[in-house]
């Protein structure tokens, strides 16, 4: 597994990365941790002329736990997340769920950036930024713009970042108490069967607020609006969560693999999405 | 100074670290360091990197292949391709199983992953490029992956080489895409006992595809000196002798002149005993550009196209009285043997040892089919951790012995032990034809049921069946019973051989003057400890420190000609040897002992680590002395020096045996399992190092439990293979892996020297019975009798789901 | 393609090689550096086998451009012992048997070096979750375990005499 010849370049800042995608186009890929996309290199399945390393540029490192919202910038690692601890008090789903990413090595070298730009539906943080509500910041030719976590997905590895963009930072605001990743896997450094996040706001007994979404049930993250809704003004009791079960079940379409066929998945969507929203109700 | 007091008997022993201590690993200093030798740390000047170019297609015809591009890239230097070979008639190779395959392929290629050009070039990254080079023109032809539909009438034609209705090597083929039928045991006798029965069972028990998959991938490095004419091999092998006469027999080199080294191996399980193109390739690559060429597989072409394993379709009929005692065991095996018959099992059995499938048990009568079969899939059918389909055979009794359970509504442990050998018919003369050395199997199984608290297991499963059924828990407890019976230590000359090499092994001994030694033997180690535990074999037999010998293996320039590791043979036939050959030293050794004391030698014995004048403990030669003496003494009689060399035809195989039991909960809802506990007792005779024994227990465990649970070969029905990396082919990690409990019990073999019965495999062997007998006996209640592994989690699911467990 | 000039730290001494862009970290410490304690298993980032050390991470440098880790420091198993003693873990991986044909063990034991870098005190599941990038086909883990936790033992029972 050898990939083939390529260009490298590592630009110490945003704006030459830009000039360095822009001048190569369709040819050019950056590259933050890399353990997507050197794999795929490898294979061969991916062909990079010239690939940009992003690692030197120290602004897209790092983490901002502000009054409000919440901003990561794109190269600040998974171990990096799991580690910091105002970050996991204010938005504790994060290091649950980075904790379940691939294995220790992996998650010292994996990005949430990459983790979120690659467009793989396997990854775990894509369905998390969506429960967030996350916006993603891309920087291009053009300047900056932003892009809703829900809105970035378009199918497997096609996303609404342009060649030319960089994902630089995603924020959130700070999210709601209850919070659960729940993730089946055949093992550790899998992508998940069916994986569900969960964030749930509640007020005695009544639940006020809820957000779901679900990783690898479909070519993208899948935000299931409706199955938050069925949840909120209820005491999240089993009838509620069987509806909520039903209307996520309306918004994904799994796809046989080695993990197992649509019916199974299916089935362990709902179950992963059950645990789910009991661990994040109760610890709302 | 004061002088240093004798020391007593027992510090003497202690101080030997003989059989029986837990000897630290002498392997260890350098493996912890990095400083490990495997074949691809070896780097040679000027060293070239083949690589090959691979079918994409599981069966296709070959309509071109253009290598002008590929020989256009900076730094190849060469492609070669069948058409490259055919003249030296090296484009095919004789198989361990007598058929032949393809080194490259020539017309057609017949399963993914099939080789079809060798890039040589100065470095990978050129191959790697010379590969992407290469242009060949497919024409794709219909698939065949079920072995059921390759023998259907209308079924494409495989193998085109093979004459049509000419006999294979091990007899009549009834169809084009038939390799063999092999039977053993009587089949008229046991038809009428189980015709006549008061109880049947009948039940296909599917043993899947999977792969020994050990991490360091298979390899070479072959070094054609054109001036000397001598070819230096290095190389994965388990086998180097071997390797070396095949190596001789196919390029018409003297074997004189071929030097086969298997360096440090990182673990072998059987993945490592076949020939395989690659070894082939890189000596034809060596001899044509005359530098020495490296060829290392990467994971993916070591799941894709080396080695595979199992792939057993046994369709079995037991029968017994109502009280349960068996009266007889039919068996057919339909077994998927891939593209070419490449099974590595000793020629006289191409169905390896499958006929040990009567188990623990005392089975009148028993008949046993197995009909070969050509696929469009990887060849192989290694021995993974086995001895010869022992895996198969064990899980095939060990399921069917459940499932009469079942028909016979009785407790499966108290099924067992009524129908276990007595420990008074040993030796025992199986119904197919085997002689069981020695056993006692009650011993073992009462004392596996106490340690596990049996009874109350029983209990507590049943009341979380009533809680599961009451609508209050999703969880059931499996309870996996196994009591296997192994045959390991082949093997017999008079009938074990593989391509016509007899299957004895060997050790050679050369005692240094200052009483230190270097021990060389036909095995090798890929993990085992072989330089730890043989050097301990000979501490007790001749006197000398463990720690003052060394243990050389894997150099056929060196060792003495041996048949290598596999089959848990290299402490039955090895060691034998090892053991005998210290005996040869140690006769010596009385004889300059005596001479020393100037005694008779008939008044010298051994003792510990020297001889003693019998009655006269305080006049004694320490083996030290003697060492010594043999070099600068002139003795009338006797020859200078201290050497030895032994080669062990073993009068019969071992029969290792066990008693594994498994307590698995697992979760209907997600398919998933818990191990809560995993108790093997093992019984392999004498002990030779604990710690060494556990080791190779927890290690054999672990790969029956991913065997059981997820590991798996699998393909779609275009032959494309499914599970080609470690992604999806399943390896599980230390946060997986169960916790064990290791327990023993011993009974030495009567005919082996030093009693020792081997343990490599036992723990695949009955590990894996033991975590599917698990999984089944959870689902016992609700009714199941039969499904298939691997146990994952959505196959558990569909279990479950189809016994209408999922409201 | 053109090879560069790039400078590695490695094991404590800045050594200058020539790459070409796509060499992989692995094939560099190997094949030019001579480090052969690491190794390649899967190629896919799934066994650790080629696990190093990168400026305080644990890496597996199939999956790692050699060019990405220029200026970086970089330790491999070679470099764990001191001049006068093995390190505590390769002496307890003997100990206990933590170790069988050798092949996982140079990434084993380099991983298990962070590990308890950045936990000293581990519990058994700990080490469990800790390791599980890197796979071992013979030992079945337990031993490993057990060859880790005491280790953490041993090194923590060291530091203690040295503050004493």
């Amino acid at each position: 597994m050898i990939p083939a010849a390529f260009e490298y370049h590592r630009p110490s800042d945003i704006a030459a990365a830009l000039s360095i995608l822009t001048e190569y186009g369709d040819d050019a890929r950056v590259i933050a941790g890399g353990h997507s996309l050197v794999p795929m290199m490898k294979l061969r399945m991916a062909e990079v002329p010239h690939l940009i390393d992003l690692q030197d540029i120290g602004t897209l490192r790092g983490i901002d736990v502000g009054a409000d919202r919440i901003r990561i910038g794109a190269m600040t690692t998974q171990h990096d997340l799991i580690n910091h601890d105002a970050l996991t008090n204010a938005a504790p789903t994060i290091r649950e769920t980075a904790l379940q990413i691939a294995d220790p090595q992996v998650r010292y070298m994996g990005t949430i950036g990459g983790n979120v730009a690659n467009g793989d539906p396997g990854n775990d943080m894509p369905a998390l930024m969506q429960c967030l509500d996350a916006t993603f910041y891309l920087t291009g030719p053009n300047g900056e713009r932003t892009v809703s976590a829900r809105e970035f997905y378009f199918a497997a590895y096609a996303t609404d970042r342009e060649d030319d963009e960089i994902l630089t930072a995603i924020e959130f605001a700070h999210p709601m108490p209850g919070f659960a990743y729940e993730k089946q896997k055949r093992k550790i450094g899998d992508y998940a069967t069916a994986a569900a996040a969960v964030l749930i706001q509640r007020d005695g007994e009544r639940c006020t607020g809820a957000s779901i979404a679900m990783t690898n049930l479909s070519d993208t993250p899948v935000f299931a609006e409706d199955a938050a809704a069925t949840l909120v003004g209820t005491a999240v009791d089993s009838a509620a969560i069987a509806a909520a079960i039903e209307a996520m079940q309306q918004a994904i379409d799994p796809s046989e693999d080695n993990r197992g066929p649509v019916p199974f998945k299916r089935h362990i969507a709902g179950v992963v999405l059950q645990r789910a929203i009991e661990r994040a109700w109760s610890r709302a | 100074m004061n002088e240093k007091a004798p020391l007593d008997r027992d510090e003497r022993i202690s101080n030997l670290k003989g059989m029986g201590c837990s000897r630290k690993r002498v392997e260890d200093v350098r493996f912890t360091q990095g400083r490990g030798n495997y074949v691809d740390d070896v780097k040679l000047p000027g060293m070239l990197f083949g690589d090959f170019v691979r079918s994409p297609y599981a069966h296709a015809r070959i309509k071109s292949i253009d290598t002008e591009a590929a020989k256009a890239i900076p730094g190849v230097i060469a492609v070669l391709t069948a058409a490259d070979l055919a003249p030296l008639n090296l484009h095919w190779m004789p198989t361990l199983a007598g058929d032949k395959q393809m080194v490259l392929a020539d017309g057609k290629v017949l399963f993914q992953g099939q080789e079809v050009a060798f890039v040589v070039a100065e470095d990978r990254y050129a191959a790697a490029d010379g590969i992407e080079a290469v242009v060949v023109d497919y024409e794709e032809l219909p698939v065949i992956t079920d072995p059921f539909k390759a023998l259907a009438d209308d079924a494409v034609v495989l193998r085109e080489d093979l004459e049509a209705g000419a006999d294979g090597a091990h007899g009549p083929r009834r169809h084009h895409n038939h390799i063999f039928l092999w039977e053993a045991g009587d089949k008229t006798t046991t038809e009428q006992a189980i015709d006549s029965a008061d109880v049947v069972a009948e039940e296909m028990v599917y043993y899947h595809r999977t792969h020994p998959c050990p991490l360091e991938t298979c390899g070479s490095v072959a070094s054609m000196d054109k001036i000397t004419g001598k070819l230096t091999l290095w190389g994965t092998f388990q086998a180097p002798h071997v390797v070396r006469t095949v190596a001789s027999l196919l390029s018409g080199i003297e074997e004189h002149n071929i030097r086969v080294i298997s360096p440090d191996i990182g673990g072998g399980f059987g993945n490592k005993v076949g020939v395989y193109p690659g070894y082939v390739c890189s000596i034809v690559a060596s001899i044509v550009t005359g530098k020495p060429v490296k060829w290392v597989e990467d994971r993916m072409e070591n799941l894709m196209a080396t080695a595979f394993a199992r792939d057993y379709w046994m369709k079995g009929r037991i029968s017994a009285t109502k009280e349960g005692k068996i009266t007889g065991l039919e068996c057919h095996v339909t077994a998927d043997h891939g593209a070419f018959d490449a099974c590595a099992d000793p020629t006289k059995f191409p169905a390896g040892f499958f006929h040990i499938c009567t188990g623990s048990y005392d089975i009148p009568t028993a008949y046993v089919g197995v009909d070969g079969v050509y696929t469009n899939k990887a060849p192989g059918g290694v021995a993974y951790r086995c001895s010869f389909r022992v895996t198969e055979a064990a899980y095939f009794i060990e399921r069917m012995i459940e499932v009469l359970a079942i028909e016979l509504d009785m407790d499966a442990a108290e099924l067992r032990r009524i129908n276990f050998i007595r420990q008074d018919q040993f030796p025992y003369q199986s119904a197919l034809g085997w002689e069981y050395d020695s056993g006692d199997y009650h011993t073992a199984w009462d004392k596996a049921m106490a340690a596990v608290g049996y009874d109350d297991l029983r209990k507590e499963q049943a009341e979380m069946v009533e809680a599961f059924k009451r609508g209050e828990s999703r969880k059931l407890l499996g309870i996996g019973l196994t009591h296997f019976t192994e045959i390991v230590g082949a093997g017999p000359v008079k009938n074990c051989d593989i391509l016509g090499m007899g299957m004895f092994d060997s050790c050679e001994i050369r005692i240094h003057p200052t009483g230190s030694a270097i021990a060389r033997l036909g095995t090798i180690s890929q993990g085992q400890g072989h330089a730890t535990t043989f050097a301990q074999i000979l501490a007790t037999e001749i006197g000398i420190q463990a720690d003052s010998i060394t243990v050389e293996e894997g150099d056929t320039d060196t060792a003495p000609y041996g048949l290598g590791t596999y089959g848990s043979r290299s402490t039955p036939v090895a060691g034998a040897a090892t053991a005998m050959a210290g005996r040869k030293i140690r006769a010596k050794a009385q004889m300059i002992a005596a001479y020393l004391l100037e005694v008779h030698d008939d008044d010298v014995e051994f003792d510990v680590d020297r001889f003693v004048v019998k009655g006269a403990p305080e006049r004694f030669k320490t083996m030290k002395e003697i060492a010594y003496a043999a070099y600068n003494q002139a003795i009338p009689g006797v020859e200078p020096g201290l050497e030895a060399v032994s080669y062990y035809d073993p009068p019969n195989m071992t029969y290792p045996f066990g008693a594994y039991i498994c307590v698995m909960e697992i979760d209907v809802d997600t398919g998933t399992h818990h191990v809560r506990q995993m108790y093997a007792l093992d019984d392999c005779g004498t002990r030779i190092n604990p710690m060494v024994i556990d080791g190779q227990v927890h290690g054999g465990l672990t790969e029956a439990y991913a065997i059981a649970m997820g590991q798996e070969i699998a393909y779609d029905e275009i032959g494309n293979c499914k599970t080609g990396t470690l992604m999806d082919f399943f390896i599980p990690t230390s946060f997986e892996t169960p916790h064990y409990t290791t327990d023993h019990t011993v009974t030495p073999s009567p005919h082996h020297p030093i009693g020792a019965k081997g343990v490599g495999e036992s723990p695949n062997v009955g590990g894996v019975p033991a975590f599917s007998n698990a999984v089944h006996d959870a689902f016992r209640a609700f009714g199941l009798r039969q499904s298939h592994m691997p146990h994952d989690q959505w196959r558990i699911w569909e279990t479950a789901n189809k016994l209408g467990m999922h409201a | 393609m053109k090879k560069t000039p790039i400078e590695l730290n490695v094991n404590g001494q800045t050594r200058t090689v020539l790459v070409e862009p796509r060499e992989l970290l692995i094939h560099t410490l190997r094949e030019q550096l001579e480090l052969t304690g690491p190794h390649v298993g899967c190629e896919t980032s799934h066994c650790g086998a080629c696990t190093v050390e990168i400026d305080g991470r644990s890496v597996k440098s199939c999956t790692l451009f050699a060019v990405q880790a220029a200026g970086a420091e970089i330790t491999t198993v070679e470099g764990l012992a001191s001049p006068d003693a093995l390190h505590v873990l390769q002496t307890s991986f003997r100990e206990h048997h933590g170790l069988q044909c050798g092949y996982c063990t140079p990434g084993m034991i380099t991983r298990a070096h962070r590990l308890l870098q950045e936990n000293p005190n581990p519990t058994e599941e700990d080490v469990r979750f800790g390791l599980a990038g890197n796979l071992c086909r013979c030992t079945g883990y337990q031993n490993i375990v057990k060859s880790v936790l005491a280790a953490a033992e041993e090194l923590n029972t060291q530091k203690e005499a040295a503050q004493a």
